[in-house]
């Protein structure tokens, strides 16, 4: 494909879209797919072809749309009225959607909310859920059909990988630094900085390498916009690539993830068709392809390291850096890994600018971070919200609080690797700054709301007892330690502990921060540490009476 | 949709030989080989491991070595309906544990095991990526959200409602 060819199928496909009065959009994620979304999105399609109404009604697939415990969700978009978005749609209500909505619309009425059997399948849009989030790496979800190539170029798809191709490496490193894009995976690494590392680097071969391994349990935005937006990452890589002269590309995505994988695989077949991937991109004479590696269950593979040597075919075991990846990473070239979401911001980065990016955010965190709010949190699903904003406004205002109407004690940010933030301190601005002063760490965006029903020590052993689960047993402090504090643990849990073992426990947790060999060790013991922090008296109500002797 | 049975357990004598025909030639493909290998007949069987080592030119030890560390791999047959309980954070909260206690005594099995007719296997899994609907459990992949902790017994007959009459394709070897 030429580049001006790009332009070219927008305005055809924008054409053919506003074609249509109406456009119905069905998630057909994974959330949503397994109640069912491919029925309804058979049934509305049956529906209207039924009615004959296929000239003037198409339907989508779509991205995640946010509130995934309400799935299915279905949007509708017509010309000549408001948004109205559906929940819980069933297949068998196909016909009831298109007869009471559809239909009218078509013939000109205005519908505010849809009556009748519909009414308690209507969304509000001026809901704090929907309104008070900023969407831009979710821009595009609810708004296209991730399996459709022309949809994403219509939605300036592809725009900043033209713009790349005229711009040097260095120069658009350059613009990644100034937008102040931190690696969104957790530990907010400046992404420019990488890249430009990566790129002084002087190397025949470098690879640039998708971390798609979202191994946090409670976390799924990885995988949502994986399969909700697949070019958009496949675009950023592309970008990452020529910001650092990288020769090969590798996606790694977890094998838990079927959908994701699919459409990622499919989206890079349409690429590599349409002239965007392959001998000779946007016909520029440069030549880059991809390649596709599964994870296999592995939590320590999302640490780079360990990464590599998965991709590599080996066990994910990770080793010491120095030497980092950009010096010696896949098969010992330089390689540069970023996480999915990171790349997703990349193309509208760049598209729009550095300084429209860091127009959102805290003065270190720039432009917006997506999490995963669940637990008992009244609405569950993917959220994006700018950096900056309180934790407060996301779970309370984003998340409606608990559904239960009790009290929210605490929440959970950063998975295993990350810690508790007790109620008092959700005054918080987002940051990663802010959350790591807390005990806690941004982690990729897992965000688990508990209530005061809920015991902090077996939430605290839940997570220790995955990172010995999950420990390479490499190296002994993760090995050894780990084991070792979810033993006083659960003695704690079981009614068994002393005072002494509290100690103890954060004796064992010093030695695996200081002495584990990567990110999994250092940061088990986080959970445990900032419950004890926290919630010392929920630890000492469980011991034994002091004065119980020894069994 | 219905839960899908995997092909019967029996595979081709030549199909080991097609997965390692269409690794061999990528560096370090052994993991993707082991995948295709389990997709197609739901563990790893030694027997299989042995061949496509020959034919990949690893040994049996390094085959070892990687299915061992990966959680994803199974060493043993199991049943014919996977019931994969999720544990991951959002389903922990919501009570996972006590569903996952409900199906062992229905099963009258433990977690990792298959029933002895080898119609059931119970096996937890970390998170399945659909939080905003725990708990859940997924069999051969179809999912069974928003499950309330003490109703494991509505699960299995849910399941045997949902069995299906068609066997899964076989994924498309040719790449």
């Amino acid at each position: 494909m030429k580049p001006e060819e790009l332009e070219v199928k927008a305005a055809a496909e924008l054409a053919k879209q506003q074609a249509f009065d109406v456009r119905l959009f069905a998630c057909s994620s994974r959330g949503c797919q397994s109640s069912e979304a491919l029925g309804v999105i058979a049934g509305l399609k049956a529906e209207i072809k039924a009615r004959q109404l296929g000239a003037k009604v198409q339907v989508n697939g779509s991205g995640c749309m946010g509130l995934c415990s309400k799935g299915p969700l279905v949007r509708m978009t017509s010309k000549t009225q408001k948004d109205i978005l559906f929940s819980e749609i069933k297949p068998e209500m196909a016909a009831t959607v298109v007869e009471q909505v559809v239909v009218p619309v078509l013939e000109g009425k205005k519908i505010e909310k849809p009556g009748g059997d519909l009414e308690r399948h209507t969304l509000d849009l001026n809901d704090p859920f929907f309104a008070m989030q900023v969407y831009s790496v979710l821009e595009n979800n609810g708004k296209m059909d991730p399996e459709k190539l022309d949809d994403y170029i219509a939605r300036d798809g592809y725009k900043a990988l033209r713009k790349a191709l005229g711009m040097s490496a260095e120069e658009i490193c350059k613009e990644m630094l100034a937008s102040g894009l931190r690696g969104r995976g957790g530990a907010g690494f400046p992404t420019g900085l990488k890249w430009d590392l990566t790129r002084k680097v002087q190397s025949v071969i470098k690879y640039i390498i998708c971390n798609g391994d979202e191994g946090d349990p409670g976390a799924f935005m990885d995988g949502s916009v994986l399969e909700g937006d697949p070019h958009a990452v496949i675009e950023g890589m592309l970008i990452a690539a020529r910001a650092m002269n990288a020769t090969h590309g590798v996606f790694y995505i977890r094998a838990e993830y079927p959908l994701a994988v699919e459409r990622v695989e499919k989206a890079l077949r349409q690429a590599r068709a349409a002239g965007l991937v392959g001998k000779n991109v946007l016909d520029s004479g440069w030549a880059f392809d991809f390649e596709m590696r599964l994870g296999a269950g592995a939590f320590v593979c999302g640490e780079e390291t360990a990464l590599i040597a998965s991709i590599e075919g080996k066990r994910g075991t990770p080793r010491p850096r120095p030497p980092f990846p950009a010096a010696k990473g896949l098969w010992d070239q330089p390689s540069c890994i970023n996480n999915v979401e990171t790349l997703a911001n990349v193309p509208s980065i760049l598209l729009k600018g550095a300084k429209w990016f860091a127009s959102r955010g805290t003065e270190k965190s720039k432009g917006t971070k997506l999490f995963a709010l669940t637990g008992k949190s009244k609405n569950n699903g993917l959220v994006e919200v700018p950096m900056g904003m309180t934790l407060r406004d996301v779970i309370e205002k984003i998340g409606g609080g608990t559904d239960s109407g009790l009290k929210i004690k605490a929440i959970q940010t950063g998975g295993p690797s990350g810690g508790m933030i007790p109620e008092h301190q959700f005054d918080t601005p987002v940051s990663y700054e802010n959350l790591q002063q807390l005990g806690s760490m941004m982690g990729s965006g897992g965000m688990i709301v508990i209530d005061e029903n809920d015991s902090v020590v077996e939430l605290a052993q839940f997570y220790l007892d995955f990172c010995v689960d999950e420990s390479c047993g490499k190296c002994a402090p993760c090995r050894i330690g780990g084991t070792q504090m979810l033993h006083l643990l659960t003695k704690i849990v079981e009614g068994k502990g002393r005072a002494e073992d509290i100690k103890t426990i954060r004796k064992v947790a010093k030695a695996m921060q200081k002495a584990s060999l990567c990110a999994l060790g250092q940061t088990a013991p986080n959970p445990t540490l900032s419950a004890i922090r926290h919630f010392e008296h929920e630890f000492t109500e469980r011991l034994l009476p002091a004065a119980t002797p020894q069994a | 949709m219905k839960v899908v049975a995997p092909k019967a357990a029996a595979e081709p004598k030549d199909e080991i030989t097609l997965i390692a025909n269409k690794w061999k030639m990528k560096r370090g493909s052994l993991i993707m080989a082991l995948h295709d290998l389990q997709s197609r007949v739901g563990y790893v069987p030694r027997e299989s491991a042995m061949k496509l080592g020959r034919e990949l030119g690893v040994p049996l030890a390094r085959i070892y070595e990687v299915v061992t560390f990966y959680n994803y791999f199974k060493l043993e047959a199991p049943g014919k309906y996977v019931i994969s309980v999720c544990l991951g954070t959002a389903c922990h909260i919501k009570g996972s544990a006590e569903l996952l206690a409900g199906m062992e005594k229905e099963l009258n099995i433990k977690e990792g095991q298959s029933t002895p007719d080898k119609e059931y296997h119970l096996q937890a899994v970390r998170c399945l990526g659909c939080c905003g609907l725990a708990p859940l459990v997924s069999v051969n992949g179809k999912v069974y959200a928003k499950l309330k902790t003490g109703e494991s017994h509505h699960v299995i007959e849910r399941i045997q409602i949902d069995k299906p009459m068609a066997v899964a394709n076989a994924d498309d070897l040719a790449e």
